[in-house]
């Protein structure tokens, strides 16, 4: 078998992991069964649904769509990372404010997708610019409104707490 | 109602002190699912956890002629491969009927094909292996050789005498026929100075439920019991299921239910792989793990709405509704699901059909016919969707051939406000509903006037905008009627369980679950308020047969309505034991005192006189200070069933407003409104999200979901990239209206809201797009979806 694994080394969510992983492992798979960090969720697998969505330097992607093995030497930061840092708290209480989360199987994915758009611009986006933002995350529970209401509120809170 | 300064207000039993009744309260399990700390049944692991992964039958119908498993049984990892046949030997197949639906029949099926395979993607062999990904592998090395037999895939031809009978024991093809026939139709029809007649058709679609089924069994040979981690709504009734059918008692079984990633009907039935992965945990006595991927959710988890109806509606040229009549056909796959069936959607079907309305006249048949496609069942508004669409898209149909506004003619047909209680032409009986209040509410919430004139001014410059409505009846909280009286052991009962711990605060046991609708805050809001503590002091625990009372779970719009009622009352149970107590300690009479605010107080005066702490304090460590003979009883049980109704059925209207483009056939939904009456509102938050969200559901029905099959019987579209689900960017803002009636059958008179957004949201917005397109004289869309294609069609442009 060891010629189907590789060694990889990488930080997630701050901390440096050391692993031997099989190269045909997903990322997300990697973290939820290897790294037990089972924040990230499985959807579709076909990255559609967005439920893995995880951060890889700084980026987005999907945890189905990557190999862990191509994280080698990189920073993954997953909801537990984002969680304990703080970095989304004004988002999480907004969502459990809104009510901007049924299941909550997609939320984590939802959340870290929404915190990318409000880094990536200091001015408050508009309703249509943050649905075209999460148009790749899925949601079966809301229809959506909610989650629109409680990034809007925070993007909002955000470019106040700047002034 | 007036409201003036003088008048007192009217103290009802739910205006206590501190009432959370009526308040959008936080749901208090949101915290651990926005960090990702939930536990989803696809979470967990356990000490020497195998996992199971499925060959599944490529061919729609085949005889299983050999399985040859030797080289999957040599591969890395594997623990066993087992056949149906061998399975067979730990399970006994089911067969999915209710004896209340009369002829209804089904053949018996097995957790893992035995003979023959009978859809495309039912398993035929289960391999068990260390890792998912060894199952998978070893599944790739299992040859089995079929043989194709001829498959059954049209409804229309299903009844045929040329046609092959899928299950040759049951002699034909139909699993269940349902006529009825009320009042004068002929007549009526004749008597009609307009009659519209069409077929309606709605696409086979299913939930996609953002976590897949999953299941963990675990088998311990020692204490001879199975426990069964399980996505489920009912973890009662699986438990039954899974006993009977391991042979065992039902207390060998207990059925955990932690966090569900949506549910919406899909998780409320047996799926012959989850029940194959607890037979194969008592077989290999270890942990065996299922969690479908996507690909295997498709094919599996049960489809809905497969159902083509002929309908017809009689109006005079006054706008007075004579007749309704309908001749619905649906296929349901091979097998009836067990053990709800599958002939309940077409019987909804049959009921709800012209519901609203006061119309006398109404003829309807169904018929229910086996093929070689996935099964179909119960999936969120059962039959709502269906009956909704055909009625209210018959109704804008007749306004728009004698020239009618469409809220006009419902205005004159809609059962009135003050004729309750009444019931239904099909006999559904009706406590309390407000069609025309709703209505009017509706009405000015969208500002209808403003929306004709807009709509009028922009088609003049090529803009085609439609306005569409619906009007519906929801049936919720469920009597024994729904399943009970067939003979199904699916409880319309549930109950709950609080207790006072030892510091003071409340623990309740619920037997209704959580699927992420806010059960858990429904219920700690109803003990908070009956018994009288802040809401922080309530802690819900569901999903666990083990130590929940026996309940129904979540489904049929009940999990408030029921569970809320049982919660409130076993709140008040308990209030009463620990006025007895705290009487017994501060030597006063109950009667004189009252719990608020966590607080033992003077009922006339509010005055504080003992905190639950200490109460719970003296009672549990000092109960020697106590009079002789006197106990504490610091927990309550309360069970409570719906009685004097079959159903506590609801009512609404909903609108959509959108815009077609005329050349690519594209809809762009501008917005949409619903109005609804579920009673006593517990969580206005709560309930306006469930009809936001089953709004979208319906909107995905109406628009983009279809489940498409080839005529050999081959699903072409089974994963997310090809079947097409609503996303954030094409839905509209939603607004909620609300007219309250409460049910009298309950203290607290909830009724459920679960169902009425998806209910209704397909037939407004199929009648918003006929509504746009009628002055380019395009042929009305009757066949949901309604993708492009076909509007460009109905406007004859391709």
């Amino acid at each position: 078998m060891n010629d189907r694994t590789l060694e990889i080394s990488l930080t997630v969510n701050g901390a440096r992991v050391q692993e031997r992983v099989e190269a045909r492992k997903t990322l997300v798979d990697f973290l939820r069964e290897d790294l037990a960090l089972t924040g990230s969720h499985v959807g579709c697998e076909h990255g559609v649904c967005g439920a893995c969505t995880v951060r890889v330097n700084g980026e987005i992607v999907r945890g189905c769509l990557m190999l862990a093995v191509q994280c080698d030497g990189a920073a993954v930061d997953t909801i537990e990372g984002l969680s304990d840092s703080g970095e989304v708290s004004d988002l999480q209480a907004a969502f459990e404010q809104r009510n901007a989360l049924q299941c909550g199987y997609c939320t984590p994915g939802m959340i870290t997708t929404a915190q990318n758009l409000l880094k990536r611009s200091k001015k408050v986006p508009s309703r249509d610019e943050i649905r075209e933002h999460l148009s790749g995350n899925y949601c079966r529970c809301t229809g959506y409104q909610a989650i629109v209401d409680a990034v809007e509120a925070v993007a909002q809170a955000r470019a106040g707490a700047k002034k | 109602m007036k409201i003036t300064e003088d008048s007192p207000s009217v103290l009802t039993a739910l205006d206590r002190p501190n009432s959370y009744i009526g308040r959008s309260v936080p749901r208090p399990n949101l915290q651990r699912l926005t960090q990702g700390r939930g536990q989803y049944i696809s979470d967990i692991a356990l000490p020497r956890m195998a996992h199971v992964a499925f060959v599944r039958s490529p061919h729609p119908h085949a005889r299983i002629v050999k399985i040859s498993a030797d080289a999957a049984k040599k591969a890395p990892g594997v623990i066993g491969v087992v056949t149906g046949a061998e399975l067979a030997k730990v399970m006994t197949p089911w067969v999915g009927v209710l004896t209340h639906l009369k002829g209804l029949k089904s053949a018996p099926q097995s957790p893992i094909a035995v003979e023959r395979a009978c859809w495309q993607g039912e398993a035929v062999c289960a391999v068990v292996a260390r890792t998912r990904a060894e199952a998978e592998d070893a599944c790739e090395l299992v040859e089995v050789r079929y043989e194709p037999l001829p498959a059954v895939t049209d409804p229309e031809v299903a009844l045929d005498a040329k046609t092959p009978v899928i299950h040759a024991a049951l002699g034909d093809n139909l699993c269940f026929e349902r006529k009825l026939d009320v009042g004068a139709v002929d007549k009526a029809f004749a008597e009609s100075d307009a009659v519209v007649e069409t077929t309606f058709r709605f696409g086979r679609h299913t939930g996609v439920t953002n976590e897949p089924r999953s299941v963990v069994a675990d088998w311990n040979e020692g204490e001879q019991r199975m426990t069964v981690y399980h996505g489920t709504q009912a973890p009662h009734m699986m438990q039954n299921l899974f006993a009977k059918h391991l042979g065992i008692a039902e207390h060998q079984v207990r059925v955990l239910t932690k966090d569900v990633g949506g549910s919406f009907g899909i998780k409320v039935h047996t799926y012959a792989d989850e029940m194959a992965t607890v037979a194969l945990s008592k077989l290999l006595k270890r942990p065996v793990k299922f969690v479908a991927d996507r690909i295997e959710s498709f094919v599996t988890d049960i489809h809905a709405r497969d159902h083509r109806i002929k309908a017809k509606i009689g109006v005079s040229k006054d706008g007075i509704i004579t007749a309704f009549e309908i001749d619905d056909l649906t296929g349901i796959g091979p097998y009836s699901v067990y053990p709800r069936t599958s002939g309940i959607e077409a019987n909804q079907v049959v009921n709800l059909i012209g519901g609203p309305y006061k119309c006398p006249n109404y003829r309807a048949q169904a018929r229910v016919v086996f093929q070689n496609k996935n099964v179909m069942c119960q999936y969120r508004a059962v039959g709502h969707p269906i009956a909704v669409a055909v009625t209210e898209g018959l109704v804008e149909l007749a306004a728009a051939k004698i020239g009618m506004d469409p809220l006009e003619l419902r205005r004159r047909n809609l059962i009135p406000d003050d004729a309750y209680p009444t019931q239904s032409a099909s006999g559904l009986k009706f406590e309390l509903l407000s069609h025309h209040e709703a209505l009017a509410h509706l009405d000015s919430m969208m500002n209808y006037a403003g929306l004709r004139a807009e709509q009028k001014k922009l088609r003049e410059k090529g803009i085609y905008r439609g306005i569409g409505f619906a009007s519906f009846i929801e049936v919720t909280n469920p009597s024994a009627a729904f399943y009970g009286v067939g003979g199904a052991r699916i409880t319309s009962m549930d109950g709950a369980t609080v207790k006072l711990d030892a510091q003071g605060a409340i623990i309740v046991h619920t037997g209704v679950t959580e699927q992420g609708q806010g059960a858990e805050a429904v219920v700690a809001q109803c003990v908070a308020s009956s018994f009288g503590v802040p809401i922080g002091k309530v802690r819900v625990i569901t999903g666990d047969t083990d130590n929940t009372p026996y309940g129904g779970g979540t489904w049929a719009s009940r999990a408030a309505g029921i569970g809320g009622e049982a919660a409130w009352q076993a709140g008040k149970a308990l209030r009463a034991n620990v006025l007895a107590v705290a009487a017994s300690i501060l030597q006063a009479k109950p009667d004189d005192l009252d719990i608020r605010n966590g607080l033992v107080v003077d009922k006339d005066r509010g005055t504080e006189r003992l905190p639950l702490d200490e109460l719970a304090r003296v009672a549990y460590f000092r109960p020697d200070t106590l009079p002789p003979g006197f106990q504490a009883e610091l927990m309550a049980t309360r069970h409570y069933v719906p009685r004097a109704w079959p159903f506590a059925f609801t009512n609404g209207i909903q609108g959509s407003y959108l815009e077609v483009d005329t050349d690519t056939g594209f809809v762009k939904l501008l917005k949409h409104w619903c109005v609804e009456d579920c009673g006593t509102i517990i969580n206005p938050q709560l309930v306006d999200e469930q009809i936001r969200g089953g709004v979208v559901q319906g909107i995905g029905a109406a628009l983009f979901e279809h489940c498409l099959y080839d005529e050999r019987g081959q699903m072409l579209n089974g994963n997310m990239a090809d079947y097409l689900v609503p996303m954030a960017m094409e839905m509209p803002d939603i607004e909620c209206g609300h007219v309250v009636s409460p049910t009298a059958d309950s203290e607290l008179g909830a009724k459920g809201a679960g169902e009425a957004g998806t209910a209704g949201a397909p037939a407004s917005v199929m009648n918003a797009i006929n509504d746009a397109l009628r002055p380019l004289g395009a042929q009305p869309l009757t066949d949901m979806p309604s993708t492009p294609d076909k509007i460009l069609r109905a406007l004859g442009k391709v």
